[in-house]
This record gives structure tokens, sequence and C-alpha cells, in this order.
């Protein structure tokens, strides 16, 4: 019997890590942020590019969204936020969003003292959540409350035909613990509604499938134009697909074969359970932003020519498609699907890393982790003005 | 036995050559053997495990992505010589 604990939060969720996030609201005090984590390295420190210069109405949405489902990710025990004060997504601006997440919450604007008095005062205020929350004890986290995310990218010929495979066989098995899995890159599911739609829940979602891949294949088309078709690409052909179908399949199998009972908007918390559908988009920085703000607690993700992105707060378990690239990145990458060309079952693959996924749940570190390997970006729609 | 080639889906007509196949090699995956491939197959293409008529569906991960463009016989090469998407068209 496999069990798994974690940190019960007030809102009835379950963590899997109990971090300090300390976050800018806004580019321009990213510098304070890196003070801190110079200071209190034991926090989870996110400088990032966003905050301000964008103004639409869906971009403000996916700006408040993303940095809100920050603060309430149930991996993170308390928050220090930095401001700058004049910022579309300033400290006022985005108290309402954050203020019931129920957990301790510290802001700071540098525009009222400066970046240095802000710097200090974001890093005692760390070091104070440090000390308060090292308390709280791992309990029984039942896997019902377990959200996966599935995620593939620097994908090469093999993703498709041993990782994906296998991060598909873990999804499965996920869904008849009762646990829920999410993957998104609606790019990555051109020409696959008919498969999708075939599993989904109800008439409903099969809409909103065919809502979403639809208008994943017309923003390729309009930005790419006549290059539309070289989603697949020439090397995509090399490697042995023919078609975007195949493409796409290979993506679409990291979810399992399992129903599909919701499709949400990028960064939207599921109210469903077992497979979950994400509307995002194919990037893998943008759509782990997005798959975590949804509250995942946990990462899958397949690569095949190698990439050593984790994702803030959230371990990142990676999963080498080939044993060539494991090989050469073995600091970085958690497991080895390339042993299926090797001879291994997919079933034995398929243990090995849920033992490895129940690890990690209990506290070992994945690789990106141990090398502070955090990458945050989020999807925009348009450049800054 | 050391397997050079996965079978995805039981339903599958096509399974993946797991590295490069000389013609005349054997194809060895779980469930499948006893036939050789026809020609030269580069790693992780698709061989055809039983004869596709022209038309019909090529199916991997269960499900169809592409369609026959002529007869492929077992043991043959499967790619974009002899098959077509079914959404966008050569």
């Amino acid at each position: 019997m496999k069990e798994i604990t974690g940190y019960e939060r007030k809102n009835g969720k379950y963590g899997i890590r109990n971090h300090v996030l300390v976050m800018a609201t806004v580019s321009c005090v990213n510098g304070v942020i890196n003070r801190i984590s110079r200071e209190v390295p034991e926090a989870v420190c996110v400088p990032h590019s966003y905050g301000c210069g964008r103004g639409s109405a869906r971009e403000t949405q996916i700006l408040f969204r993303i940095l809100a489902s920050m603060v309430h990710h149930p991996n993170v025990g308390a928050v220090v936020l930095i401001g700058l004060g004049c910022e579309r997504s300033n400290s006022k601006a985005l108290k309402p969003f954050v203020e019931k997440a129920e957990k301790p919450i510290e802001i700071f604007d540098v525009q009222e003292c400066g970046s240095l008095q802000t710097a200090r005062k974001g890093a005692e205020a760390a070091r104070r959540m440090l000390a308060g929350i090292s308390g709280q004890r791992r309990v029984p986290l039942p896997w019902d409350k377990l959200l996966v995310a599935m995620e593939c990218g620097g994908s090469d010929a093999m993703s498709g035909v041993t990782a994906n495979v296998a991060l598909g066989a873990v999804s499965d098995w996920l869904v008849g613990k009762g646990s829920s899995v999410i993957f998104g890159e609606n790019t990555e599911m051109i020409g696959t509604t008919h498969v999708l739609t075939r599993r989904a829940k109800s008439e409903e979602v099969a809409k909103r499938i065919v809502e979403m891949i639809d208008q994943a294949e017309q923003r390729t088309k309009d930005i790419m134009g006549h290059l539309a078709s070289w989603v697949i690409s020439p090397g995509n052909m090399d490697g042995g697909m023919s078609t975007i179908a195949e493409k796409s399949m290979g993506c679409i199998h990291k979810g399992g074969t399992t129903t599909i009972n919701q499709v949400v908007d990028y960064g939207e918390w599921p109210t469903e359970k077992g497979l979950i559908l994400q509307d995002g988009p194919g990037y893998d920085g943008d759509s782990m932003a997005g798959l975590a703000a949804s509250g995942s607690q946990i990462m899958f993700f397949s690569t095949g020519r190698g990439t050593p992105a984790g994702f803030p707060a959230v371990p990142v378990i990676k999963v080498a498609s080939n044993s060539r690239i494991y090989q050469a990145m073995m600091d970085d990458i958690d497991v080895n699907a390339g042993v299926l060309v090797e001879g291994r079952s997919v079933e034995e693959l398929r243990e090995e890393m849920i033992d490895r996924m129940v690890r990690v749940i209990n506290g070992e570190e994945t690789k990106a982790e141990i090398n502070g390997m955090d990458v945050f970006t989020m999807m925009t729609l348009n450049p800054p003005f | 036995m050391k397997k050079n080639a996965l079978v995805i889906h039981p339903r599958d007509n096509v399974v993946v050559a797991l590295r490069n196949l000389a013609a005349g090699e054997e194809v060895k995956g779980k469930g499948i053997e006893g036939f050789a491939v026809l020609q030269e197959i580069p790693a992780s293409h698709k061989i055809a495990i039983r004869d596709i008529p022209a038309g019909e569906e090529v199916i991997k991960y269960g499900e169809t992505v592409a369609v026959s463009t002529r007869l492929i016989k077992k043991g043959e090469w499967v790619h974009t010589h002899n098959l077509e998407s079914k959404r966008w068209k050569k």
C-alpha cells in the first residue's frame, strides 16, 4: 500500500511542500526579490517579467489569476509579496484576490521606503514565516485530494513513443486511485478532436473541446500563415511522425485514456475530479504556470531533447524519452523512459514512476528542486506597450 | 528476446521501430514476431504488422492517425510516401 502525506490547508486542500513564497507583483522590483533570495535561500523567490504594460481585460485576468494562484497554491504555507506601487497588479488591486488564501501574507511596496529597506523588511518577514510554519506536520494525504499535471517539452521522436506512453500509464493509474490529472497545450491537441471528444463526459465537455482545439488551430494559422503546416515540421517527419494527428496523439497520450470530465481555462481551478484538460498554450513555461495555477501539487514533464526547467514551489519530475539524453543530463532528469527501448515493459516503468512520485510527494526532492531550476513565465497575448 | 519494436496499443496496425532496422530483420515486439521488415526502417518510424489495403485507416495509439494511399504490406515502412493525413490533405 502506498501512503502519501502532505500539509492540510484551512481550505481543505493539501500541499506536498510547505514553502515560503517571495514573489514580485511587477518586474520593476525583481532586484529586491533577488536580494531577498540571497539573504533567505530557503524561501522560494519568484522574480518575473509581468505586472504592468499590458492592458486588455483578458491580459489582466490572466495576470491576476496566475499571481493570485501562486499565493493560494497549496504547496505554499506563507507569502511575502513585493510590490512597487503604481503597477497594474499593485498590492491594493491584488489584495481582494489573495486575502482569502487563509495563510500568512505580508506585502511591502518599494515606493513606500525604497528598495533596500523593502528587501530588509521582506527578508525579515520571510525568516519569520519560515520559523512560523516550520512546526506544521505532514498528515496522510487522501489520493482524491491530489492533482497531478502532465507536461511535455523539448520533445523528440521518442517522446510520444516512450515517455508520454509511460506518463499516460501513470495518469490512468492515478485516475483509478481517485486522483485528478490535468494537461494542457492546446496547440498539441490539433488533429485529435475526434479522439478527445469521444472521451468527453458530456456533450457540453465535448463542445468545449471542439471550441478549444478549433481556436488553437485558427490562432496557429493566424500567427504562422502559410507556415502553419510546419506545426508538424520536417524534423518531426524525419522522426517518423507522418501527420499532425499522429504527432498530437503522442502528446495527448500523456493524459492516459480515461474520461475527460472538464475543460478549464488557463490557470482556472477544476471543480471536477479525474482527467481535466486545460485550454492553455504549448510553450513549456507558460503551460506549467497554468497547470500550477490550477492547483496541481506535482508535475511530470517528459523531454526528449532535454530541459532543466522546474517550477517554483511545485516539484517537477523529469522523464527522458531516450537513454542518450538521460545520460547527458543525469543531473536534471529523474526518470529514464528510454529503458522501454531496452526491453523494460511499460508496466515496470509505470511502477518505478509511481514509486518515485510517492517519494517526491512525501518530501524527496526532484533534480529540478535540488538544482534550483525554477522557471516562471506566463501566457501573454500582446507585447507590452 | 531483445525487442526491436514497440507495440503501443492492441488495436494498432503499425508498430514503432526502436532502432534502425535493416531490410530482412525479424520484427520482435510484445506479442509480435515471425515476420521480417521488407526494407530499411529508421528508428522511431512505423512498420505495418498486417497488410493495410489502400484507403484504410492507419491505427497508432489505438486511434486513426492517417489513411493509406495504396496497399501497404506487412513488414513495410509506413510513412508519408504511402499515407495521407485525413486532415490536411497533400
